[in-house]
C-alpha cells in the first residue's frame, strides 16, 4: 500500500510537467490553430537560457522572470519572421517549419551547451514547509505553479477582451478583422504566450529529468497524449489529461509492462483517443459545416 | 497539373519534353549499370544506400507528396521491414526472394492498421501521432517479451545473398544490382499509380476532400489503403537496407530517420516521382560532408535547408530542375 501511494505520488508529480507542457500545445491551438511541433525544444532552449544565468550567480526568481519575458520575445519573433509570412499556406508546408526549427533549436543546444546531462535548480527543494515522506518539495512546488498558471490562462481567456479576441482570431480571422481585431498581432501574442508557458514547462521539468538537449522530445509526446486525451481545446482537459496519463504510465510502467516501454502507454493512450473518442474526454466535438 | 494539349505546338513540345525526360533516364540507368565498373566498394555501399533511401522516399512522398497525409512516423515502417527480413532470414533460414516481398506485405499490414486511427488526423496532429510512433518504436523492438526474435538492444546481423555461381562479380557489387532492380521496378510501379487514376484519387483526396467523396472516392478506404502502399514502399528499402548495413538495431530506427525521410522528400520535391530521387542524394551525401565540422551541424543544417525550401523553393529540388530546363529551353515549359 505503501509502496502503490508512492508510485501514485511519482505519477502525480511527472503529471505536473505534462499537464504544463500540455497546457502550451492547447496555447497555441487556441491561438493560432496549430500544433507546434518545435514547442518543446523551445522550452528546452528558454531552459538552457535559464541554466546559464543561474550559473552566472542570479537569484533564481529574476531568471525566472526574465526567462519568461525572453522567451516571450522569441516566440513572439517566429511567428512575425517564420509563420507570418507563411499566411497559413498548406498544413505540410507549417509541419515543415516546425519541424525544421524543432532541429535548428535542437542542435543549437548541443552545440552551445553540448550533449551532457546537467542538474538544474529547483526553488522548491529548501523551502521547509514542503517536506513530506511522499511527494518530492520541487514536485509540490511545480504542481502549484502548474495550477497558479492553468488558473491565470482560464480567467485570461474567459474574461479579458485580449482573450477574447484571440479567441475570435483563431475561429474566424476574416471576421475578427472586420470587427477591428489586430489578428496578426493577436497571433504573435499566442505564440508568444505559448513560449512562455513553455519555458515556465522547461524550468519545472528540469529539476526532475535533467537538463540536456533531448529532454523534451518524449516529454512532447506525453503532452500530446495528454492534451489530446483531455481534449485538444480544453485547457483544464490538458491538465486534467495530464495527470491521467502521468499516473497510467507510472502504474503500468511498475506494475504491469515494465519501465522499457512507457513510450508505448503514450502511443497506445494516442491511438485509443482517437479512435475511441476524438474529442478527447473533455473537448469540443467540432462540427464542420459543409 | 496537366492540360489538354489541342495545339499541335503543345503535342511538340510535350513530345519533346518525353523524349529528353526518357532520355535522361535512360543515360542515368546506363551510367548506372556501368557505375560499379569504374567506382570504388566504398561509393557502391554510399550509391547502394541513396538507392535504398530513395524507395523510403517515394513511399513518404506517395503519403504525403500526393496523399496529403504527413508522417514522421515512417523510421516505424522502414524498421519493420528491416526486422521482417532479418528474424526470416536468420531464425527461419527463409531465402531472400521471399524475405523482401513478404517485408513488404508485412509493413503494408502495418501501414494499413496505423493509418485507421491516423484518418481521425489531419495535419500536425497527424504528424504528432506517428511521431509518437516513431519515438515508441526502438522501445518496442526492446522489449523483453519480443527479444528472443528481435535480439533485444543488442539487434543482430544479417548476412548479404550470396552471388549466383554463373554472375561473374563479388557481393557488394550483387547487393547493388539487386537494390537497383527492385528500385527501378517499384519507381515504374509508383510511377504508374501516381499518374493514374488512383493517383488522380488521392490528390483529390488531399485538395479536396469533401468534392472527391462527392465524386464516388472512398476518402477513408483510399487514405488508409495509401497508408498501406507507402509503408509497404517504405518496409523493402528498410528490408534492403538491413541487408545493405547487414545490422539490425533498435536504436538505427529512431524517430531521425523519419525526420530524415521528410527532409529528403520536401527538399527533393514533395508530391513528385523524381522528388524522391533528388531527396535520397541530399539525405545521402550533405549529413555527411556536414558531420565533419560536429556532431550538431548536420540537423541544424536540416532545419535550415527545410525552412529556406519552404520559403525559397517549396517545388524543392525538382521544381527548381523544371524551372531551368524551362528557361534554357522555353519549348520544354510545362503549360499550365
Amino acid at each position: 500500500m505503501q509502496e502503490l501511494l508512492h508510485q501514485l505520488a511519482t505519477g502525480v508529480s511527472s503529471g505536473g510537467i505534462y499537464a504544463s507542457l500540455a497546457l502550451a500545445l492547447v496555447m497555441i491551438y487556441r491561438s493560432t490553430g496549430h500544433v507546434n511541433f518545435a514547442q518543446g525544444e523551445m522550452a528546452m532552449l528558454s531552459t538552457f537560457l535559464a541554466w546559464t544565468m543561474l550559473d552566472a550567480g542570479a537569484p533564481y526568481w529574476a531568471v525566472f522572470a526574465v526567462t519568461i519575458g525572453m522567451s516571450f520575445l522569441a516566440g513572439a519573433l517566429i511567428e512575425r519572421l517564420l509563420i507570418r509570412p507563411m499566411g497559413g499556406k498548406q498544413e505540410m508546408l507549417m509541419v515543415t517549419v516546425f519541424l525544421g526549427l524543432f532541429m535548428i533549436c535542437n542542435s543549437i543546444a548541443g552545440w552551445v551547451w553540448g550533449y551532457d546531462t546537467r542538474p538544474f535548480e529547483s526553488p522548491f527543494d529548501s523551502l521547509a514547509f514542503l517536506q513530506n515522506p511522499y511527494e518530492g518539495p520541487h514536485d509540490l512546488g511545480a504542481m502549484a505553479v502548474t495550477m497558479i498558471l492553468m488558473a491565470a490562462l482560464f480567467l485570461f481567456f474567459q474574461f479579458t477582451r485580449t482573450g477574447l479576441a484571440m479567441r475570435a482570431s483563431t475561429e474566424n480571422p476574416t471576421s475578427s478583422r472586420l470587427v477591428g481585431i489586430a489578428v496578426g498581432r493577436m497571433f504573435g501574442l499566442g505564440w508568444g504566450m505559448a513560449a512562455s508557458v513553455g519555458a515556465i514547462a522547461g524550468m519545472m521539468v528540469a529539476p526532475t529529468v535533467f537538463l540536456e538537449p533531448n529532454m523534451m522530445a518524449t516529454i512532447l509526446v506525453y503532452g500530446f497524449a495528454a492534451a489530446l486525451l483531455g481534449g485538444i481545446d480544453n485547457p483544464w482537459g490538458a491538465v486534467i489529461g495530464g495527470y491521467i496519463v502521468a499516473i497510467l504510465e507510472n502504474l503500468l510502467g511498475v506494475y504491469v509492462i515494465g519501465n522499457e516501454m512507457r513510450m508505448t502507454v503514450a502511443l497506445v493512450l494516442i491511438i485509443g483517443t482517437l479512435v475511441i473518442k476524438p474529442e478527447g474526454l473533455f473537448g469540443r466535438r467540432n462540427v464542420v459545416r459543409v | 497539373m496537366t492540360v489538354m494539349s489541342t495545339m499541335p505546338d503543345d503535342n511538340r513540345a510535350d513530345a519533346l519534353r518525353r523524349s529528353l525526360i526518357y532520355t535522361v533516364i535512360g543515360v542515368s540507368l546506363v551510367l548506372a549499370l556501368l557505375a560499379p565498373a569504374f567506382v570504388s566498394s566504398y561509393r557502391i555501399f554510399q550509391i547502394t544506400t541513396i538507392i535504398v533511401d530513395a524507395i523510403a522516399l517515394l513511399g513518404l512522398n506517395i503519403l504525403t507528396g500526393y496523399n496529403g497525409q504527413i508522417s514522421i512516423g515512417h523510421s516505424a515502417f522502414y524498421a519493420i521491414g528491416a526486422y521482417t527480413v532479418a528474424i526470416l532470414t536468420v531464425k527461419f533460414g527463409v531465402p531472400y526472394w521471399i524475405a523482401i516481398p513478404a517485408a513488404g506485405l508485412t509493413s503494408y499490414i502495418f501501414g494499413f492498421l496505423f493509418g485507421l486511427p491516423a484518418l481521425r488526423l489531419g495535419g500536425a496532429y497527424l504528424a504528432l501521432a506517428t511521431f509518437a510512433l516513431a519515438v515508441a518504436t526502438p522501445q518496442l523492438l526492446k522489449y523483453k517479451l519480443v527479444d528472443t526474435w528481435t535480439g533485444g538492444t543488442l539487434g543482430m546481423s544479417v548476412k548479404k545473398p550470396d552471388v549466383p555461381a554463373w554472375l561473374p562479380i563479388n557481393q557488394d557489387q550483387f547487393l547493388y544490382y539487386l537494390c537497383l532492380l527492385i528500385a527501378v521496378g517499384m519507381f515504374i510501379v509508383g510511377r504508374n499509380l501516381v499518374r493514374g487514376r488512383v493517383g488522380d484519387a488521392m490528390m483529390a483526396v488531399r485538395d479536396q476532400p469533401i468534392a472527391s467523396a462527392a465524386m464516388g472516392i472512398d476518402n477513408s478506404l483510399l487514405k488508409t489503403k495509401t497508408f498501406g502502399v507507402s509503408a509497404m514502399y517504405t518496409g523493402v528499402a528498410g528490408a534492403l537496407g538491413a541487408i545493405v548495413a547487414q545490422y539490425v538495431a533498435p536504436d538505427s530506427f529512431t524517430f531521425m530517420l523519419s525526420i530524415s525521410f521528410m527532409v529528403g522528400i520536401v527538399i527533393g520535391g514533395a508530391g513528385t516521382v523524381s522528388g524522391a530521387i533528388y531527396g535520397a542524394i541530399f539525405i545521402g551525401l550533405v549529413p555527411d560532408l556536414a558531420s565533419q565540422i560536429s556532431k550538431a551541424v548536420p540537423w541544424a543544417l536540416y532545419g535550415c535547408c527545410l525552412i529556406a525550401c519552404v520559403f525559397l523553393m517549396p517545388t524543392g529540388i525538382h521544381g527548381v530542375i523544371s524551372l531551368l530546363a524551362g528557361k534554357i529551353l522555353p519549348g520544354l515549359r510545362t503549360k499550365q
